[in-house]
């Protein structure tokens, strides 16, 4: 869909005058395009909504239902990204819109709205997804219709899409590092593995485990228990009885709440850090309903933290308020969010197209050195290289950041050994 | 009840409702709707199976059962179990611990098939299991409830419980059932691909086909002297027990014919969705399957095939529209058709549609009988 002056300039019925006039500003309006992008025809083969001034991309999250409160932070993220990207000028000359559809907490919704964004909507990429099982819904879908999809949650991993970019860790960069600390920095001997009963919880408490064991120490037990439970009274009388040195907390969504306000109320004090507490799963936005005076003391392992000091971040948080409101707080994944917009445009840039398959396959070795949170690499596996942080809570809500890594941890979505 | 043109199968108004309905979906929409949102109203049709069996379960049997969600998953689930299984071959699942075990087993540590998934293998008796684990099932808990005399709202309390109940019992044991993920990336049929746009075509129309069976067999029943017992039991319950009839068998006949045909709308729907999850078992998605059976009218099986299109489509076009306010959306409809029509789109065709032709056509010799089997306008009386 080139512009072709003269095609619009044979108007009959117009004054010659008129007719130069409109030349000239056709020309110069074709020229500007020239300049700013390559043709249309060039950087789209397949038929993907890509005009000769916009790319349109999908926005997949639940904004309704019992996921909205987690998602609500990555789609602010994205829209964060998008806005800046098109005020940097969009991506190959052509500014970004964006289709938002809602996933409504349902993983088969996000499986029809996936497919409404590829086949109906011709979406250059998907922002999406949050829950594995949103993702495993939507997985089948990209992979046939050839879409791409930046999933920003960090999750169990074992599983590696030509189709899904995953920007947020996979199990063992978050886990490995974090049992590193606590034995290294603690002293930790004993562990106690607590989760919610699905699949994350479990697979990452395998990992742990086997690292644990491979250290020579010893885990005292593991429990689960379903999602939404809010009764851990009979677990915390259980830690109690086994005195571990590490309550190792992979407790998902609403039972937070129920968990740190019984811990709290059992006399089990995390500041004193006899058990110490470290978790995976509670990340700032989790913090704001479980109450910053319930958790204080507990550390997290993650990749991000909102109070990390560096200029991008600085950054970062201050663009995200000033978007979407002072009392804002943003947590590991809305950060992995904002990355999936970046990422993609620098791959579409790499490549010089659009296309699918020409993205897929300059994505491995981008890298992003703006990323709130430090400098991370796309890996062959189409996770990403990034540093694990060890983050403190603090009575306010907030980490206090008090370990990274000084490498950046390699992504390993199947672990040899751990399986 | 007039009987003018009654007979066993339905009444001329039947017919000619029916076969409006099968132009629509036969004729009209593939014609008019390309084949991703062709795909989409297959499974709204799906769900039409469901509100089907609780036009004849609740509308005419006065049971009003908040659990049908189980039979659509019960049906579901049985036709992914087979098709994960042909999915899950060495070859495909050789990253695996265990090669050829469903990939969710593998996450949970599991080192081979549960010996209920084993004669999932077999297409055959895959096809069996669909209807009869859900009757069987159905079954059991008529016996144990209508037996007893167990009716009304606590009957509805009842299976809504059993809806939580099978929830959580797929969630937790997620090892042997895919978990709160389901069983997801379902392939092929019998080496058929189910994912091509030639198979969706296919499996749209094995539906449609399907659902004017299931249209026919519950005219039938409807008809049926034993459709005429189930309106009496549903009205003067009393009457009809010493009168000398067991109440109790025809509510579990019905009951159990229900859960039926909603089990083979849910082993479509795993076809042309291609996957299955608990999100369809629970509570939310029974409920919302008794709405669908509501707006198309409780007492019209063809309103049931409208309402849950209706019903869906709004869902999806709201939703695609304001994807962040389209709830608000959803629930003025089902205010508005509750106050509005409260015999659903059905009862407003028989107060509106049907006296307008009549005055229309009688002069031709009355194109319609007076039974408005379509409307219901009969029935009215003592529905709950």
């Amino acid at each position: 869909m080139s512009i072709n002056p003269s095609e619009n300039l044979a108007r009959p019925g117009r004054s010659p005058r008129w007719r130069r006039t409109m030349a000239s500003v056709l020309l110069a309006a074709a020229s500007t395009v020239a300049v700013a992008g390559p043709p249309t025809a060039e950087v789209n083969t397949t038929g993907l909504a890509v005009t000769d001034d916009t790319v349109t991309i999908g926005i997949l999250h639940s904004v309704t239902g019992t996921m909205a409160i987690s998602e609500t932070g990555s789609v602010q993220a994205e829209k964060l990204a998008i806005k800046q990207i098109n005020d940097m000028g969009g991506i190959l000359g052509r500014k970004i819109e964006y289709i938002q559809e809602d996933g409504a907490s349902d993983w088969p919704t996000f499986a029809e709205k996936a497919k409404k964004l590829l086949v109906n909507d011709k979406v250059a990429s998907v922002m999406g997804c949050w829950t594995s099982a949103s993702r495993k819904a939507v997985l089948p879908v990209f992979e046939q219709y050839n879409g791409m999809l930046y999933y920003p949650t960090f999750y169990e991993g074992l599983e590696q899409s030509p189709n899904v970019i995953y920007t947020g860790q996979e199990a063992t960069q978050q886990i490995i590092a974090g049992i590193d600390w606590v034995v290294k920095e603690k002293g930790a001997k004993t562990f106690f593995l607590l989760g919610s009963d699905y699949i994350w919880p479990r697979t990452s408490n395998k990992i742990a485990r086997k690292h644990i064991e491979k250290l020579g120490l010893k885990v005292v037990g593991e429990e689960y228990y379903p999602l939404g439970h809010t009764q851990f009274n009979s677990v915390i009388n259980k830690i109690r009885l086994k005195k571990p040195d590490v309550i190792y907390a992979i407790v998902v969504g609403g039972s937070n709440v129920a968990f740190y306000k019984q811990l709290k109320a059992a006399g089990i004090d995390l500041t004193k850090e006899k058990p110490l507490l470290l978790t995976i799963s509670v990340t700032e936005d989790e913090i704001r309903g479980i109450g910053g005076e319930n958790i204080e003391g507990a550390y997290a392992a993650m990749k991000y933290f909102q109070s990390l000091g560096n200029d991008n971040n600085q950054a970062f948080v201050k663009a995200f308020k000033e978007m979407w409101g002072d009392d804002i707080v943003i947590g590991d994944v809305t950060q992995a969010a904002y990355l999936g917009p970046w990422l993609w445009k620098a791959a579409v840039e790499k490549a010089g197209s659009f296309d699918i398959d020409k993205v897929r396959a300059a994505s491995p070795g981008i890298e992003l050195t703006t990323a709130p949170e430090g400098y991370v690499r796309v890996h062959e596996n189409h996770h990403l290289w990034s540093k694990t942080r060890i983050g403190r809570a603090k009575a306010d809500g907030q980490y206090e950041v008090v370990y990274e890594t000084a490498d950046l941890m390699e992504p390993d979505p199947f672990p040899a050994g751990y399986q | 009840m007039s009987t003018t043109f009654l007979n066993r199968f339905g009444s001329r108004a039947d017919y000619i409702g029916i076969a409006v309905l099968m132009t629509l979906i036969v004729v009209v929409l593939p014609l008019t709707v390309d084949i991703f949102r062709l795909n989409l109203i297959g499974k709204y049709l799906t769900y039409a199976f469901v509100a089907i069996g609780l036009v004849l379960c609740w509308g005419y049997g006065g049971i009003l059962s908040l659990g049908q969600g189980v039979f659509f998953g019960l049906g579901g689930y049985c036709m992914a179990m087979f098709l994960k299984l042909e999915a899950s071959t060495p070859e495909a699942t050789k990253i695996q611990s265990t090669p050829g075990i469903p990939d969710f087993m593998d996450w949970n540590q599991l080192t081979e098939l549960p010996w209920f998934w084993e004669p999932f293998h077999s297409f055959g008796f895959t096809l069996i299991a669909i209807i009869l684990i859900p009757t069987l099932f159905a079954f059991v808990i008529g016996l144990a409830m209508f037996k007893r005399r167990v009716g009304g709202v606590y009957f509805a309390i009842i299976t809504q419980a059993i809806a939580a109940i099978m929830t959580i019992l797929i969630i937790g044991q997620q090892g042997y059932t895919g978990g709160v993920n389901g069983i997801t990336d379902l392939r092929t049929l019998l080496g058929w691909d189910i994912r091509t746009d030639e198979a969706k075509y296919v499996l749209y129309f094995v539906n449609a086909a399907l659902l004017l069976l299931v249209i026919q067999l519950s005219l039938f029943v409807r008809h049926s002297k034993l459709g005429r017992i189930m309106v009496a039991m549903r009205d003067k319950e009393d009457r009809i027990r010493f009168s000398g009839y067991s109440v109790a068998n025809f509510k579990i006949f019905i009951f159990c014919f229900a859960a039926a045909v909603s089990a083979i709308g849910g082993a479509m729907f795993t076809l042309q969705v291609g996957f299955m999850s608990p999100s369809f078992v629970g509570i939310v998605p029974s409920i919302e399957m008794v709405i669908f059976a509501a707006v198309g009218g409780r007492l019209s099986i063809l309103g049931a095939v409208y309402g849950a299109l209706l019903v869906n489509f709004a869902k999806t076009s709201f939703s695609e529209a304001f994807p962040e306010l389209w709830l608000f959306a959803m629930g003025a409809l089902f205010i508005g058709v509750v106050l509005a029509f409260p015999n659903g789109l059905a009862g407003l065709y028989a107060t509106h549609v049907v006296p307008f032709i009549r005055s229309f056509s009688a002069r031709r010799g009355g194109l319609f009988d007076r039974s408005v089997t379509f409307g219901g306008r009969v029935e009215e009386g003592g529905a709950k």
